[in-house]
């Protein structure tokens, strides 16, 4: 048989960091990096004595990403401690929830290849972040407890993706949800956002699932689809032989692109869970609930409808400007300055884009060309007063000497010559000077670049091209036309 | 300057603040008292005589220089090695946490040391609360100050023992299953367990999160209510603080002196069956017709629940503690095995050689109860007991504004006696464990002596948030009887 004899099931459980100030049960910075804990306090540290108060911001943002992705929220619902034992765990368990998580059901919905998927979800909890185990040489290892106690969303979908590819475009959607929420900056290479799989396969058609591997150690949406690709076709081999896959958790080691046991399901956790008494039960009001829901904003999906909806853009367009909030937001605020969206996408997607090393960074105070600005550019051409090649170079001065185009047109004197008395002067002349080419682009129209050329090399590049197309094809007669 | 043996705690205070004698020299008193008479009984872990002189410094200087010194100016209270105290020791009488020096305070002795309390040190206890006779201990036990042959109970014995043998003025001290109370009446002093929330957890070593109860010991009920007074009320750092403002507790101790004109008791059949001391019955019952003479009106109630509290309280008790105690595993603090060549045998031999015998045997217990697949079986199950054994009380209190019951079946037995068989010491919280499963506050108060002259103990239990009612009726009894005057012999050499 081959992989394509079998059908792939992945779920994924999403961890995403949110991003309050200070960590979901103490007081000290939940700020990415920082000297090795420097971002802790007796609670978050598991000292003796110490007990957790929940911040209610980690709670808001858990309810807005479950308000967005369609779940139920539950208005009462609890913390339980998960037991186990590790270096970087302080208190020898994890404060999550167990049966009763903040949000139930719901969906990711994305697009693949332009087709729309919606992946159900099973749940999303909240709960605390572990520290981090630093290996110095052998037998030395430190622990790093700054991101301990950071407040942490985790999403688990139904076993509904059906591809390593959709895998990753699913993370990928995840991310946009919580970057359009403004929760979490969803950095997949800085831990902010993690994703483990359980893949498993089965024949075609067949109504049960297959034996599932857990695949950890995913850094990258790369890493995602690879692992993903890799695990199919291990268990593809494996099945093919007649053998069973075995219910294990494995790490993919992106290096060697293969993934590896880490622990049978014989050694996992019995995590011993029970409801953590420490925290009273967490109750979410029906007001706090339409407060949130009428406060969300317009999501990716949404945006796309719209963008290829009434705005008028392509699907190829729209998906480029909505997969990132400050994208979509820069967009918007160059249409309602005035640009035409069409064109605005363009100069967007093809110029801005192609310089602005993040994305992301694209509402910044400091961005050289902000919405105002390169609308302003666009109008100029919308009115003729630059050319497009001429306003692809005014872009590039703009970015780098961070001044308008309406200032540079000026100082440089580039305005477009739009004045028809002044091209039909040129137009005249340069007709007059090349009787042989007139005689002959009445039998070859495409001599008329000629004459535009000229004419344009005249005007030192800023001759307005329409305007001198019109004046020639009048002079050189119908034939040119 | 009074004598400080037997003294209480309110007329130090009322002393310094009124100038009438340092805050100085009543610490000194009681630090020459515990270094003359504390080797003998063993009460204190640790003594802090330069942070205590140092504290009453402050207090005299404030007093001096026309400040409040605060209600509790000057009295000298011990605290028990569970409460987590800035830059001194704290080990909860185990070797984990030897050496444990914590970074902050809990928010109950920063309330006491607020209001002008000065800590003498750091009292002995069970190992992390677990137990009734103070045999648990890594240091060795202490022995109860009316004969050093028997237990002070436990798990505050340490602070029992100190209170009765005026080796502080008051300590501080923790209620999971009784170990306030039981010690209390074992020792002749007065112990409150307030209503659970009351006073903050914060930087208390938890032992059994939803059950942990902290609270005063005192000479005398005003002493108790004094202590509770500040210690009480919400706070921030424990999210199941309860939010009401503290009563008047000194008040209506006092106010218990005019009688008792129109308070209905409760005594719960229950409590008066088999396993009861004679002679714990005969001073119970006596107290109780003394609480009718203070115009009580005597009712009978039901408890019928009370037979399932001692099984519900150590499936719970032993889940909580598995939990809780998983924190200690030799990475950042405390004890750590010399021994470890993984991360898997640093925890078992840390744990192993850290732990004594009683933590080992409840983390099994409670790791057992709350396995997999086993959760609604056992902890499930006893939630929902526990559920029941509080509607008891809620019915009970439709009926009367308090309970009266023995604290103890038995008064102090000796060393040695309860320690071999764990379900024998585990039946000494009979009494007790109810109203911690209910959250509800009560009291014990010294109401006789045993022909030995043992102290025999009398529990008050109130509604949830009636610590006034306890402290009325504990205060009615004590103005028309003698027994908080009664003190242990000074063992002097």
């Amino acid at each position: 048989m081959s992989v394509n004899d079998y059908e792939v099931v992945i779920g994924l459980e999403v961890h995403v960091q949110l991003a309050t100030r200070s960590k979901i049960f103490s007081w000290s910075s939940a700020a990415f990096g920082g000297d090795p804990n420097s971002h802790t306090d007796p609670v978050c540290l598991g000292l003796p004595g110490t007990l957790p108060v929940l911040n209610r911001a980690a709670v808001d943002s858990a309810v807005r990403l479950g308000l967005a992705a369609g779940c139920t929220i539950r208005t009462r619902c609890r913390f339980a401690r998960k037991h186990f034992f590790y270096a970087d765990l302080p208190k020898g368990f994890q404060i999550s929830q167990f049966d009763e998580p903040i949000c139930d059901g719901g969906a990711i919905k994305f697009r693949l290849h332009g087709e729309l998927r919606s992946v159900a979800l099973t749940r999303i909890h909240l709960e605390e972040d572990t520290g981090k185990n630093i290996h110095a040489a052998a037998g030395v290892s430190f622990v790093d407890y700054n991101r301990a106690g950071v407040p942490l969303c985790e999403i688990v979908s139904e076993p509904d993706i059906r591809s390593a590819e959709e895998a990753a475009e699913y993370v990928r959607a995840v991310r946009a949800l919580v970057r359009y929420l403004g929760i979490g900056d969803g950095n997949m290479e800085e831990g902010s956002l993690r994703c483990d799989a359980n893949v498993s396969l089965r024949i075609r058609g067949a109504a049960a699932y297959g034996t599932k591997a857990e695949i950890k150690n995913m850094n990258s949406f790369k890493n995602v689809r690879d692992a993903i690709e890799h695990e199919i076709k291990r268990q593809a081999t494996i099945l093919d032989r007649g053998e069973r896959v075995a219910q294990e958790t494995r790490l993919w080691d992106p290096a060697r692109g293969v993934t590896q046991s880490m622990r049978s399901k014989e050694s996992a956790h019995d995590y011993r869970y029970f409801p953590e008494p420490d925290l009273p039960p967490l109750v979410v009001t029906e007001a706090e609930l339409a407060a949130f829901r009428g406060s969300l904003p317009e999501l990716p999906e949404d945006r796309f409808a719209r963008y290829t909806g009434s705005v008028g853009l392509s699907p190829q367009d729209a998906g480029v400007l909505v997969a990132d909030h400050e994208i979509a937001s820069y967009f918007d605020a160059v249409v309602s300055a005035g640009a035409p969206p069409k064109r605005a996408a363009n100069w967007l997607i093809n110029e801005v884009l192609a310089r602005a090393a993040d994305p992301r960074r694209l509402g910044d105070a400091d961005l050289p060309v902000p919405p105002p600005a390169l609308a302003e550019l666009v109008k100029l051409v919308e009115d003729g007063t630059l050319s497009g090649k001429l306003a692809k170079d005014v872009f590039a001065r703009m970015w780098t000497e961070r001044r308008t185009a309406g200032e540079i047109v000026k100082a440089e004197g580039l305005a477009q010559v739009s004045d028809s008395s002044a091209l039909e002067a040129i137009c005249q002349r340069i007709v007059a000077a090349h009787p042989e080419e007139v005689a002959r682009v009445h039998n070859n129209p495409k001599l008329i670049g000629f004459f535009v050329g000229a004419v344009m090399k005249e005007t030192g590049g800023k001759g307005n091209p329409k305007a001198i197309n019109d004046i020639l094809r009048r002079l050189l007669g119908p034939a040119s036309s | 300057m009074i004598d400080v043996r037997g003294a209480s705690a309110v007329a130090l205070a009322d002393g310094v603040r009124a100038g009438k004698w340092r805050a100085r020299d009543v610490v000194d008193r009681y630090l020459d008292r515990i270094a003359r008479l504390d080797p003998a009984l063993g009460c204190y872990l640790l003594v802090d005589a330069a942070g205590a002189r140092r504290q009453a410094d402050a207090v005299d200087a404030a007093q001096k220089a026309g400040r409040d010194p605060g209600p509790l100016a000057g009295v000298p209270l011990g605290i028990k090695d569970i409460f987590c105290t800035r830059g001194v020791e704290t080990t909860c009488a185990s070797k984990i946490l030897r050496g444990f020096v914590p970074p902050y305070e809990s928010t109950a002795t920063t309330r006491l040391g607020a209001a002008g309390a000065v800590s003498l040190g750091k009292l002995n206890m069970d190992e992390f609360a677990m137990g009734s006779s103070t045999e648990n201990s890594s240091a060795g036990p202490t022995r109860n100050p009316w004969s050093p042959a028997h237990v002070p109970g436990g798990s505050s014995g340490g602070s029992a023992a100190a209170v009765a043998a005026s080796l502080c003025a008051g300590a501080t001290g923790t209620d999971t299953g009784g170990s306030i109370r039981q010690p209390a009446a074992l020792c002749g002093v007065v112990g409150m367990k307030p209503t659970y929330g009351r006073v903050s957890r914060y930087g208390v070593i938890a032992f059994a999160s939803s059950l942990d109860h902290p609270g005063p010991f005192g000479r005398t009920v005003e002493d108790a209510a004094a202590l509770l007074e500040v210690m009480a009320g919400p706070d921030p750092l424990d999210a199941t603080s309860i939010p009401q403002p503290v009563g008047a507790y000194r008040q209506a101790a006092r106010a218990g002196a005019a009688g008792l004109a129109g308070v209905r008791l409760g005594v719960p059949t229950e409590y008066f069956q088999a396993g009861m001391d004679p002679e714990v019955e005969t001073s119970v019952r006596a107290a109780i017709d003394e609480l009718a003479r203070a115009g009580a009106k005597i009712v009978p109630v039901s408890l019928p629940h009370t037979k399932y509290a001692i099984a519900t309280y150590y499936l719970i008790c032993t889940a909580e503690a598995s939990s809780n105690l998983a924190r200690f595993d030799g990475v950042r603090y405390g004890h750590r095995t010399a021994q470890a060549r993984s991360l898997d045998e640093l925890y078992a031999k840390t744990r192993g050689e850290g732990f004594g015998a009683e933590p080992k045997r409840r983390i099994m217990l409670g790791a057992y109860v709350l396995r997999a697949g086993y959760y609604e079986a056992y902890y499930g199950k006893a939630l929902r007991a526990r559920r029941k054994i509080a509607d008891d009380f809620s019915a009970a209190f439709a009926g009367c504004d308090a309970i009266v019951t023995p604290t103890s079946p038995v008064p102090a037995f000796k060393f040695g006696e309860r320690s071999a068989d764990p379900l024998q010491m585990y039946l000494a919280d009979v009494y007790t464990v109810a109203p911690d499963l209910a959250g509800i506050p009560a009291l014990s108060q010294p109401c006789g002596l045993t022909r030995a002259g043992l102290p025999i103990g009398l529990q008050t239990i109130g509604p949830a948030l009636g610590e006034e009612i306890c402290f009325r009726v504990a205060g009615a009894f004590e103005a028309r009887t003698d027994w908080h005057q009664q003190l242990p012999p000074d063992a002097a050499p």
